[in-house]
């Protein structure tokens, strides 16, 4: 295999492809109502943009709902076991440099059994693009509270309520220096493609959480994000660079209290001039963890969008193709020296 | 000089035993190494505690090494040394119960003081009671004679001085069986040249024990040991683990797929991943992952997109991979897994051998899930071993798991280097035409095809759920998983293994059947009972363990008895009952030790 850069081999010409290049023909199965088609909708609509055939795009996912995803895309794709996604999409990656690499996950897949994966593949920097759909919820084995669920939540496996303290998945791929953070909501199709374009221009590891509806287990938890009425007052789009301000008329924002801590503050009140500048590209992850931590729970105002976008070295970068010259250049007659180097003797 | 007189051997085992920190396993190899250019053939075995760095002095802490040479054909390091050098009490209350009777025992006197004596839980000097009696014992003060020989050279430490009494230990050995001291000196030489200290006090410390023998009148006896013959060819001293790691290049290099590599380090298998990191030249992709289940998952992903994936663990690490092999042989991919077994259950003994994962390598996973299984015999044939299992995932698009173990990882043995241009070539026959392409659809082999990523108009997805024939969609239709179940199930049992050679010179009506590194004590005991005792007993050994060769059940029913040494507790006697129903005896043995060729020969003398 040549190893290759994943953008701009396609001879010269512009790819002409559409929403169906990248459409499967197997029938989609998740429950009616369910947040994930709309998440497969701006996937599939988004991918004719990256200008990479679909031949050279692989998906990988694990188990649970959004393991599902991989069959509905028109590309190559691995479903694995449950949380390993990040190891198998690893070895596509680090083997492949030529590839675009995507996984898509769910919180007790990413969190829960895959933990370990996720951090590893995060703090290494692969190249590959990590969707994590998080309904909060257990909804293939149906219904059971999962590593983000709100502590004292009952379900089918909490009947007097969880005691679990929840993750908050930003700060969990902040913690691993994750270098690429962002967070998006599965309807809002603009801020998912816009998520998705920040996503595919990094070079990296890049991890979405995707707030995501399960209509039938967990219905209405990202309400306060999501609901027509309520998203307008409480989604606090990030901008790099932008002062952070938020709410129908963007007469809230975000301030550095007297404590020294972020607070929300009525813009007239505290003066344009006083609202924190978000500042995705600092090496220091202190503000984006920061912003991560505004919002425990998204039940109010909740920060969107691109939490920390940085350049460190990409997993792997270059050795791929220096294994793969490297490779080309030996043949029967290295082999044949090195099986006779070191002490040998003849016998005759 | 005293006069010397010289006896003839035809073959001696030596054991070199000491503290960890006392560089046993550097003079055993040094010594091997020279033994080699004597043309002997030999056998090692390197015996080492799991601890890094146990309290010094303790029993927990000793490392040994020991060498079989011979001027003949031999098989194993050897049951009973029939030379111990003890370099402390510890090292001394370890290893003198496996002595021969009436062996040599050469001590480090030096390292007797008090303390080192209670240290190794002596409550007395047994150089000065009668508990040695039955040996033949030689004090040298290897410590002191070391350090004096080393005076005056130039920025020596007293610290370094005395860490070259292993130098020391291996020059009188070395004089003792009169082997060549230019390997050792030009090795000393090359290791030390940025440390001229260190490296004279070597030079020195060696010469000083060399030359303490031929001078000193307290032995009296040195030993000459011819060489042995053997087959024409180039060779050169190989362990388990640097013959699989150039096996694995090899069919890197023959089959034109860049090899991928990914482990989580365990003992002993590391070792592999060592070795593999310092050949990027051969354009090897190593990764030391997380755990070991990232580590095959990766080499699966790796798998997919179209390398030659390799993983390779022990016991523990088969537990947790082994969820991801079965997702390999749903999804019908190439990928070896090399399992070098270690002494289980659980952590069990980490540096001790055991064959104790046969039935887990062949049913260990849910569900029906058959896969190939391959086991390397000898040091060298790990080579021939990590091969085939290239050969047979490839070409049967399959995870293959290939067993090995600590005694053939760690042991070694002169090794005829094969000729580059008679190893099989490995075609890796990937998928290109897209017309009718089908991702489950079968060759002749029932192979399904290899469709690796970037391959225009081979889209597809492949996955742990159950596929229905040919188109490879999700399919959960009960006709189609009972035909699906049963087509993989064949697709593995018609995979083509060469047949089982049986070795029978004397129409005997005994077979000794044996799998794995048992090999050596095997043949071993069948030909010194033919040759000491007129035993008839014939001979076998499976590599294939699944498809096992198809005439097995024949060579079975062929004998009267048949007999199984097996180091677990009858794994492959239960497998071969059950699959042929012949009533197979079985030998155990679980000490974590190599199967020794005395045990065989009394099982074969007992059935005569």
């Amino acid at each position: 295999m040549t190893a290759s850069g994943p953008n701009g081999s396609n001879g010269g010409d512009v790819l002409k492809l559409t929403k169906a290049d990248f459409s499967s023909d197997q029938e989609t199965r998740w429950c009616p109502g369910c947040g994930d088609y709309a998440i497969l909708a701006s996937v599939q609509g988004f991918m004719p943009e990256l200008g990479i055939p679909p031949d050279r795009i692989v998906f990988v996912t694990g188990i649970g709902c959004a393991g599902r995803f991989v069959y509905y895309m028109d590309t190559y794709g691995m479903h694995g076991i449950h949380g390993r996604a990040p190891a198998l999409a690893t070895g596509v990656a680090a083997s492949r440099p030529d590839l675009s690499v995507w996984v898509v996950t769910g919180d007790g897949d990413a969190l829960s059994i895959g933990g370990n994966h996720l951090i590893h593949a995060l703090r290494r920097n692969v190249p590959v693009k990590i969707l994590l759909f998080n309904n909060q919820i257990y909804g293939l084995t149906k219904g059971q509270y999962s590593p983000t669920s709100e502590e004292g939540k009952v379900t089918k496996s909490t009947p007097f309520g969880s005691q679990d303290h929840p993750f908050n998945p930003v700060a969990l791929a902040l913690g691993a220096e994750a270098t690429f953070v962002a967070r998006t909501v599965d309807t809002d199709r603009r801020h998912v493609a816009e998520t998705l374009r920040a996503v595919a221009a990094h070079d990296g590891a890049a991890f979405v959480e995707i707030y995501q509806n399960c209509n039938v287990f967990n219905d209405g938890a990202f309400d306060a994000v999501r609901a027509k009425g309520q998203k307008e007052l409480n989604q606090i789009r990030l901008e790099h660079g932008r002062p952070i301000r938020f709410g129908a008329d963007g007469e809230r924002g975000v301030v550095r209290g007297d404590s020294g801590r972020l607070e929300l503050a009525d813009v007239a009140e505290v003066g344009e001039g006083s609202l924190v500048v978000h500042d995705a590209r600092r090496e220091d992850p202190g503000l984006a963890f920061e912003l991560a931590q505004l919002a425990q729970r998204p039940t109010g105002p909740t920060p969107v969008g691109v939490f920390r976008s940085v350049k460190r070295p990409v997993y792997g970068a270059g050795l791929a193709q220096e294994l793969d010259d490297a490779r080309s250049k030996v043949g029967d007659a290295e082999l044949e020296r090195l099986l006779h180097s070191g002490e040998t003797w003849t016998v005759s | 000089m005293p006069e010397k007189t010289v006896e003839k051997k035809d073959r001696v085992v030596v054991r070199f035993a000491g503290d960890s920190g006392d560089g046993m396993q550097l003079t055993g190899s040094r010594f091997t190494d020279a033994t080699a250019m004597v043309g002997n053939d030999l056998a090692t075995l390197p015996d080492f505690p799991a601890e890094i760095r146990a309290p010094a002095g303790t029993p927990h802490g000793v490392s040994a090494f020991q060498i079989h040479f011979a001027s003949r054909d031999i098989l194993t390091p050897g049951d009973h040394p029939n030379v111990l050098v003890a370099m402390n009490p510890a090292a001394l209350i370890t290893n003198v119960g496996t002595l021969e009777k009436g062996g040599t025992v050469i001590v480090n006197e030096d390292g007797f003081s008090e303390h080192n004596l209670k240290k190794a839980g002596y409550d007395h000097n047994p150089l000065e009671d009668d508990s040695l009696d039955n040996y033949q014992v030689f004090r040298v003060p290897m410590t002191s004679m070391t350090v004096r020989a080393t005076e005056g050279i130039e920025g020596i430490t007293s610290r370094d001085a005395s860490r070259s009494k292993n130098l020391y230990a291996l020059g009188l050995v070395s004089w003792m069986y009169g082997r060549p001291t230019d390997p050792t000196v030009d090795w000393i030489r090359k290791k030390f040249a940025d440390n001229a200290p260190v490296r004279d006090a070597n030079l020195a410390a060696f010469r000083a024990g060399y030359n303490f023998g031929e001078t000193a009148e307290l032995l009296a006896v040195h030993y000459e040991v011819d060489a042995a013959p053997a087959p024409p060819g180039t060779y050169r001293n190989v362990n388990g683990t640097s013959a699989l790691a150039l096996g694995l290049i090899a069919a890197s290099v023959r089959s034109g797929l860049g090899l991928f590599y990914a482990s989580y380090p365990i003992t002993p298998a590391s070792e592999v991943l060592h070795y593999l990191s310092r050949h990027q030249r051969f354009g090897i992709r190593t990764v030391q992952a997380e755990d070991e289940i990232a580590a095959v998952n990766m080499a699966l992903g790796a798998a997919f997109a179209g390398q030659l994936a390799v993983t390779a663990t022990s016991g523990p690490g088969m537990d947790l991979k082994a969820e991801t092999i079965g997702l390999a042989a749903a999804m019908e991919l190439p990928l070896v897994v090399i399992d070098v077994q270690r002494a289980g259950p659980s952590t069990g003994m980490p540096t001790k051998t055991e064959q104790g994962d046969l039935l887990m390598a062949l049913f260990g996973r849910h569900g029906e899930s058959p896969l190939p299984v391959i086991a390397a015999s000898t040091p060298g044939g790990c080579f021939d071993a990590a091969l085939e299992a290239v050969r047979i995932a490839v070409t049967y698009r399959s995870p293959v798991i290939l067993l090995s173990d600590t005694f053939l990882a760690n042991s070694s043995e002169p090794w005829r280097l094969p000729e580059v241009s008679k190893l099989p070539r490995i075609d890796p026959g990937f998928a290109g035409d897209p017309r009718g392409f089908q991702p489950y659809a079968r060759d002749a082999k029932l192979a399904r095809p290899w469709a690796v990523p970037g391959t225009p108009g081979l889209r597809h997805r492949i996955g742990g759920l159950e596929k229905e024939d040919v188109t490879g969609n999700i399919s959960y239709e009960p006709a189609n998983h009972d035909h699906m179940t049963r087509l993989r199930a064949r697709r593995i049992a018609a995979i083509e293994v060469p047949d089982l050679a049986v070795d029978d010179p004397d129409s005997a009506d005994l077979l000794v059947l044996g799998w794995g590194s048992t090999y050596g004590a095997i043949e071993g005991a069948a030909r010194r009972t033919r040759r000491e005792a007129g035993a008839r007993v014939a001979t076998a050994h499976l590599s294939h363990l699944n498809p096992l060769p198809a005439n097995t059940g024949q060579v079975l029913r062929s004998f009267e008895r048949v007999l199984i040494p097996e180091m677990n507790m009858g794994q492959l006697a239960r497998l071969l009952r059950s699959e042929y129903l012949v009533a197979c005896q079985s030998f155990t043995k679980v000490d974590g030790l190599p199967l020794f060729t005395r045990d065989v020969m009394d099982e074969i003398m007992e059935r005569q």
